[in-house]
């Protein structure tokens, strides 16, 4: 039993960081500002989904389980949220580089 | 086990490293921010593999702050990006960026 | 056991040597601050692998939640072009900026010295102070240090905060003094920003709560638990649901007072209860530092909330 849960561990913390890995190079590949934003947003939430999915088999009871789900529903709803105001700021401007102080 | 959980954690370190050259080359403001909002969530994911493997639960308390502001600095950000300073990207009278 | 954690080590001590490096060196401002909001982020992980959660806890509230908050909002304010290049109107010249490098580096040196010069094991009070520990009846040593041994200092940084408070304030303009800080905020209706404003503060009142009530017997306390609570009240009025309060308004003076005050009325009845000031009676130390802790997790949050908030802008309702 022990083993067969560690095997799970391993399993989804691999498939997690491999999502981690993808969402990284599309960040950096990827042609425009919305399809980088795609990838990032989508890819690595849920990369975090499932390491927390292979850490829940060590969660010390159902709370800490349950808290560990947390974490994740927060960083869904940041990215969701996050993903679409930053999408439209950079709708707006169009692709240029945002005007003023805000300049790269 | 925890050797396992802290090598993947280097692994997500090293893989959302990258991010920072996003930071550095933009080309827009909003890649860099996104680029940030890649290394919180990384971050994230590096705190709880670390509780877990040093089988300390109160580091898992961090990782839940990080997520739960882990959306505040984009926030901030639109929030400058609107031509008042103060409204919403998503209304049209701050359509004029 | 040692080779993954030193691979850890290898990965994010050049990541965060490299973020703060961009962050002061970076030529554009919005840069910068992205890269100093990432340190934040790292400097986090670095506390959590030493196992100091505490502290872990504070950086992740400040520099994830405030932080950016606050220098994204500085930035917007500023004029559109503001002068950024080198030489420009009284920045500093050549000579000057070598001095600072090399003050900065022998100053690194130093410190690094000094960190190597340290006995093995470092001399300290953590064997004193875990070895007192049970007489608090708290269980996390880093509360008991802040609010029963060294009481004094926190004592005076929570009147610190207050005093920044002041300064803040006193940038007001004569005809809005006791006005409202910041710009009243405009949202799209059912938009994103009003769905986030609506979900999370609930959320973050409990975590809060959570944080500040785990203080007493592990990492927490009312520092974050008041910055994280300072954090989703901006949030609701950057989502236009709340406004800032009038600064001038009684109830939130007196929240502002409360903790400090709570705290220094504490410490005289020690006088009297326990033979010293900021002294605590033996068999109430932990009720009395968790009345402390309320109070203080509450001026906290509203003190760090309109410090970031900043000094008023519309005249008072």
């Amino acid at each position: 039993m022990r083993l067969a849960l560690d095997l799970f561990t391993v399993l989804a913390v691999s498939a997690g960081a491999f999502f981690f890995l993808a969402g990284t190079v599309g960040l950096l590949r990827f042609p425009d500002v919305l399809t980088r934003l795609h990838a990032l947003t989508k890819a690595d939430n849920l990369g975090l989904g499932l390491i927390v999915l292979g850490l829940l088999p060590r969660a010390e009871g159902p709370l800490a389980a349950l808290k560990l789900l947390a974490v994740w529903l927060f960083a869904l709803l940041a990215a969701a949220t996050v993903a679409q105001l930053v999408a439209r700021v950079a709708l707006r401007r169009n692709g240029r580089s945002p005007g003023g102080s805000a300049a790269g | 086990m925890a050797e396992f959980l802290v090598a993947a954690a280097a692994f997500l370190l090293i893989t959302v490293a990258a991010g920072l050259v996003r930071i550095l080359q933009g080309p827009t403001a909003a890649d860099r921010m996104m680029a940030a909002q890649l290394l919180g969530t990384g971050g994230i994911a590096v705190v709880l593999l670390l509780a877990a493997a040093a089988e300390r639960p109160a580091a898992v308390d961090v990782a839940l702050v990080l997520a739960l502001l882990a959306a505040f600095a984009a926030v901030a950000f639109v929030k400058g990006a609107t031509s008042s300073g103060s409204g919403d990207p998503e209304l049209p009278e701050d359509d004029r960026g | 056991m040692n080779g993954a954690w030193l691979l850890l080590d290898l990965v994010l001590v050049p990541m965060i040597l490299a973020a703060a490096l961009c962050a002061v060196g970076a030529r554009a401002q919005f840069t910068g601050i992205v890269f100093y909001i990432v340190y934040g982020l790292l400097l986090a992980l670095a506390w959590v692998r030493l196992g100091a959660e505490n502290v872990a806890l504070a950086e992740a509230a400040i520099g994830a939640g405030l932080t950016g908050v606050l220098l994204l909002g500085a930035l917007a304010r500023l004029p559109a072009a503001a002068p950024a290049e080198p030489g420009a109107d009284g920045s500093p010249g050549t000579a000057l900026r070598l001095a600072a490098a090399i003050l900065c580096a022998a100053l690194a040196l130093g410190l690094g010295a000094a960190v190597l010069a340290l006995p093995e094991p470092a001399p300290g009070l953590a064997d004193v102070a875990a070895a007192h520990l049970p007489a608090t009846g708290l269980g996390n040593p880093v509360t008991a240090v802040l609010l029963v041994w060294r009481g004094y200092d926190t004592l005076l940084e929570v009147v610190v905060l207050l005093l920044a408070l002041l300064g803040v304030w006193s940038l007001t303009p004569d005809p809005l003094w006791g006005g409202v800080p910041g710009p009243r905020h405009r949202t799209r209706p059912e938009g994103v920003l009003v769905f986030l404003g609506r979900v999370l503060p609930p959320a973050g009142l409990l975590v809060g709560a959570h944080v500040f009530w785990a203080g007493a017997d592990r990492p927490g306390g009312a520092f974050q638990a008041g910055t994280i609570l300072a954090a989703v009240w901006l949030l609701a009025i950057m989502a236009g649901l709340t406004d800032a309060p009038a600064v001038r308004g009684l109830a939130l003076r007196l929240v502002l007072v409360g903790g400090p005050a709570v705290f220094l009325g504490v410490g005289l009845a020690g006088l009297a209860t326990a033979g010293a000031f900021l002294g605590y009676p033996p068999d109430f130390v932990k009720p009395l530092v968790v009345l402390v802790e309320a109070a203080l997790t509450l001026s906290i949050a509203v003190t760090l909330g309109l410090l970031v908030a900043g000094a008023p802008e519309r005249p008072p309702r």
